[in-house]
């Protein structure tokens, strides 16, 4: 089965400026695939390539198996839902989501039916006289998403729906797109720069970078194996720890020597390692580093680290050191006995560890 | 403030009370200034002649008659005819109205254009528009009577109607389309993937938002049409004038005694529209004038 | 081919209005410029001859008139009007609770016509009738008014009556500037013990540059568009002594039957419209893009 939404080498100019750079995607029917990076990634600039409402300089856009690149956007199968909704002011809610339909010709009894089968999946039937300025921005996200829904298109777009909201909305609304991905079973494409939400709603992720696509993956791989620095650095919350290292193959694999003021420096093992580069980063996560007195695992790597910070956070205590110069995050039990000032054991979990090029940020296993 | 407010608050209580009272003199004075004129009108034109040459400037008619205003409106003379303003009056209501309608409908498409479907030229082409409402007529008053007169529309109330609306769309674009630019831009990208046309898109999204606007943009230009003199004077012949051009001739007719009490009746009846739209709804026309001016 | 005419709508409908704007404004500003050069008299003709019409432009006496109460007029009507309306404006700040009454006062002089306008101050402003002969009546026997029939004078009640019909205007913009300087702005200051006559001159005047420019701009294009005033008011005279570019042109275009001094006088007055407006023109649309 050919894929519902596949991007051939994509490019996008802007003048001079180049946007969008050689990007190449696709997403099975059924996929939830979102689009994540910072702020002028090119990620919503890519979507509205994909809706059609932007043109793009080469490279092809197939939906559904069907060459879209030239087509105009009510004719490719698809649905949007804005960040501002985007809502018509002076229409009620039921005319804003029967509005497509209206334009295409379809007979009014259909589009009642269709009207009312939105609105009670969404729950908005008590809403269908109001106008969008009476509604709250919940409310009207339900209501852009069912006119979006009443097209019942091969490909669902999303562009930073919930950005809008106060953050308990937006855990709300969140779920709300989950479970209708789930009920639906429909192909989804979602901008976010918000990586929470990319990890939980997604069943595969493009982040993003300067217009380039920095690394494709289920929110799993994208979490444990980042593709580089810069993916490793900006998903998942607290950030991995990326730690600058010096490297020493033995007969036993490499051993890394990581520097500390005030004291000799750290070195950790990692067997399985072929060839390494003589500097690295050593990225680990903050739940990669634990309290040794605590450890279930008697086969982690221990060491001893002095304490700068201890930050209590309910079911995990964040503690903060210092290696390699740079800050460092353990998440701990919440039953540490960790004390600021003071040494303390800690285990490595070195079988997560990523190593990166220092020079290029490349991933090197 | 000053160390004294701490030690006598009767006294700050009044110098601010003595402030207060100079600051309300001072606006009365100045309104006063402002309304003078129009008092001195109304009264002037309800006086009898002799009360004029006797009587002074500002003083309250002693005996109050309409016929100055009976003259100006039916008899007074503007040039050979002596017919008043009234057929003027109309000649300026069949010129204002079409004219408004027409370059409001316009400027408001234009102004849709220009915000919402940008193109690689578009905001040359608007600056180029827009230059147009600067430029002193008096440039183009000599090709535009021989254009007229070539098209056979010189001297009539049509060729009148068409100037206007052709240097008027230049205001009429700008008022649109700046009230335009604060629509957000997805709208119409919600409306495109919904399938909407250019023109569905206008007529059921854009036009119902824009009374405001419109009201706006009609008040500015019917005053605009209504109280120019320059394409009157210049384009129009005895029967089309509009009714400026009726009352600088009556005023400035020189033939037998003047009779000042006719001058001001007709001055008022030439200004009355205007006025009245601007009392009933000043607050839009005051949003005109500072539209296009004041930034934001 | 309707999804052609549907791609270029946008092109398909700003290209009348623009085609318009190119033809009878670009298109006749050239002929008219095209004229100017030529020896055109009562009908026009299309060899060039060169500036001769500017020459004789400003060889005549006349327009040298014209010109002098063109700048004296703009210069007096600009700055009264601005100076007249930064005091409304700021009077009216200071939260008088009839703001709404007077502000429509002093602004319904531009509802009007300018010919009425002129009407009415031409008879205010009448020697034997008018203001002279009431301030006479009240006992100052050797009061004298007689601007208005006074050559040497005659153009300074072209400034009063444009004043008037002004500086209401002017207040409205500037008010409309001195309230969107932010509040919070001015509240530090009052907290930090800054008289208010220092607040209006160190803060807030300062960052209404834009509001005057734009003041600035609006009434120079009045002043030079001034026809209908002098009109009503003087007629141009006593003789040409109330003159303008504007009405010289008409004059000349009209009753003398001169094409070729109507354009050139045309066209002076078009170039000093051009330096005022376009850069200003430029940076407004520039910020706007931004």
């Amino acid at each position: 089965m050919s894929p519902i939404l596949e991007i051939k080498n994509l490019n996008k100019n802007y003048g001079p400026t180049n946007i969008l750079n050689d990007v190449n995607a696709s997403i099975e029917d059924g996929e939830f695939l979102v689009l994540v990076g910072p702020s002028g990634c090119g990620k919503s600039t890519l979507l509205n390539c994909i809706a059609g409402l932007e043109p793009i300089t080469s490279g092809t856009i197939r939906i559904s198996g069907r060459d879209m690149t030239h087509v105009s956007p009510k004719d490719r199968d698809i649905a949007m839902v804005f960040q501002s909704y985007a809502l018509y002011p002076t229409m009620s809610v039921a005319k804003n989501i029967t509005f497509g339909m209206k334009v295409r010709g379809i007979e009014k009894a259909e589009q009642d039916v269709k009207l009312a089968e939105v609105a009670h999946l969404l729950q908005i039937e008590t809403l269908l006289d109001r106008r969008p300025a009476q509604l709250s921005g919940g409310q009207r996200q339900r209501v852009a998403m069912g006119r979006a829904l009443v097209r019942n298109p091969k490909l669902f777009l999303f562009d930073e729906p919930l950005s809008n909201l106060d953050a308990k909305l937006r855990v709300e609304m969140r779920t709300e797109i989950k479970k209708l991905h789930q009920n639906l079973g429909a192909s989804m494409v979602y901008v976010t720069h918000d990586q929470i939400e990319a990890m939980t709603l997604a069943t595969k992720i493009v982040v993003m970078k300067g217009g380039m696509v920095q690394q494709i993956g289920s929110p799993a791989e994208i979490y444990m194996r980042p593709a580089n620095l810069f993916v490793a650095d900006f998903m998942g919350s607290p950030a991995m720890n990326l730690i600058p290292a010096r490297v020493n193959m033995n007969g036993k694999g490499a051993s890394f020597t990581i520097t500390r003021s005030a004291a000799p420096p750290l070195v950790l093992h990692d067997e399985n390692i072929k060839s390494l580069p003589d500097n690295v980063v050593l990225g680990l996560r903050p739940e990669d580093i634990g309290d040794a007195s605590l450890r279930k695992d008697r086969k982690l790597q221990i060491s001893n680290c002095h304490v700068d910070v201890v930050e209590p956070a309910g079911a995990d205590t964040y503690v903060l050191m210092t290696l390699g110069g740079v800050e460092v995050t353990a998440r701990l039990q919440a039953e540490t006995a960790a004390q600021r000032g003071a040494n303390m054991e800690f285990t490595f979990n070195m079988a997560k560890a990523s190593y990166f090029d220092a020079n290029t940020g490349e991933r090197l296993n | 403030m000053t160390n004294s407010s701490i030690t006598n608050p009767l006294r700050e209580m009044m110098k601010r009370f003595v402030l207060r009272w100079l600051l309300y003199l001072l606006l009365c004075t100045f309104a006063l200034y402002y309304m003078m004129p129009l008092f001195v009108m109304i009264t002037t034109s309800l006086k009898n002649l002799e009360e004029i040459r006797t009587g002074s400037l500002m003083s309250l008619p002693r005996e109050i008659t309409l016929a100055a205003w009976s003259t100006a409106w039916s008899s007074a003379c503007t040039g050979i005819q002596c017919e008043g303003l009234r057929p003027y009056f109309w000649n300026s209501v069949l010129l204002a109205v079409p004219a408004v309608l027409i370059s409001t409908i316009i400027g408001a498409i234009n102004g849709y254009v220009v915000a919402q479907w940008r193109f690689k030229l578009s905001n040359v082409l608007f600056a180029l528009m827009l230059f147009g409402c600067f430029i002193p007529f008096q440039v183009v008053l000599l090709p535009m009577a021989r254009v007229l007169g070539m098209t056979g529309l010189a001297g009539s109330i049509s060729g009148l109607i068409f100037v206007h609306v052709i240097y008027g769309i230049g205001f009429t674009t700008l008022f649109f389309r700046n009230y335009y630019v604060t629509i957000p831009v997805e709208l119409v990208k919600a409306a495109k993937v919904d399938g909407a046309s250019f023109w569905r898109i206008f007529f059921s999204i854009f036009l119902p938002l824009s009374l405001p606007i419109i009201v706006v943009t009609v008040i500015w230009q019917f005053t605009q049409i209504w109280n120019d003199f320059l394409f009157g004077v210049s384009f129009s012949q005895a029967g089309t004038q509009p009714i400026t051009v009726a009352l600088n001739n009556i005023v400035n007719s020189t033939t037998g005694v003047k009779e000042y009490n006719v001058d001001m009746a007709a001055a008022i009846i030439a200004a009355l529209p205007t006025l009245l739209v601007y009392i009933v709804a000043g607050k839009y026309f005051i949003r005109g004038l500072t539209a296009g001016s004041v930034k934001g | 081919m309707m999804e052609w005419m549907e791609k270029q709508m946008p092109k398909l409908v700003l290209a009348p209005s623009f085609a318009a704007s190119l033809i009878f404004v670009y298109g006749f500003i050239g002929w008219t410029a095209w004229v100017s050069l030529t020896k055109s008299k009562l009908l026009p003709r299309y060899d060039i001859v060169g500036p001769i019409q500017y020459q004789r432009l400003f060889d005549s006496p006349r327009w040298d008139v014209a010109l002098s109460n063109l700048f004296v007029f703009g210069f007096l009507f600009i700055v009264i009007s601005m100076l007249l309306g930064l005091v409304l404006a700021i009077l009216l700040d200071q939260k008088i609770r009839t703001e709404g009454v007077i502000r429509t006062i002093y602004l319904y002089p531009m509802a009007l016509s300018l010919i009425v306008t002129g009407t009415a101050w031409k008879w205010i402003l009448n020697p034997g009738l008018g203001f002279e002969a009431m301030v006479q009546s009240w006992g100052w026997d050797s009061f004298t008014f007689g601007w208005l029939v006074d050559p040497d004078m005659a153009i300074y009640t072209v400034v009063i009556a444009g004043v008037w019909q002004a500086s209401g205007f002017v207040m409205a913009l500037f008010l409309a500037g001195l309230r969107s300087v932010d509040q919070e702005i001015i509240k530090a200051a009052q907290v930090d013990g800054i008289p208010t006559w220092r607040i209006y001159s160190s803060i807030i005047l300062p960052s209404m540059a834009a509001v005057f420019l734009s003041a600035f701009i609006v009434l120079a294009h009045l002043a030079i568009k001034s026809f209908d005033l002098v009109i009503a008011l003087t007629g141009g005279g006593p003789g040409y002594a109330t003159d303008l570019p504007a009405t010289y042109m008409y004059t000349m275009a009209f009753a003398r039957g001169d094409i070729g001094q109507a354009a050139s006088s045309a066209m002076v007055m078009m170039m000093v419209v051009f330096a005022i407006v376009v850069p200003y023109l430029y940076s407004e649309l520039r910020a706007r893009n931004d």
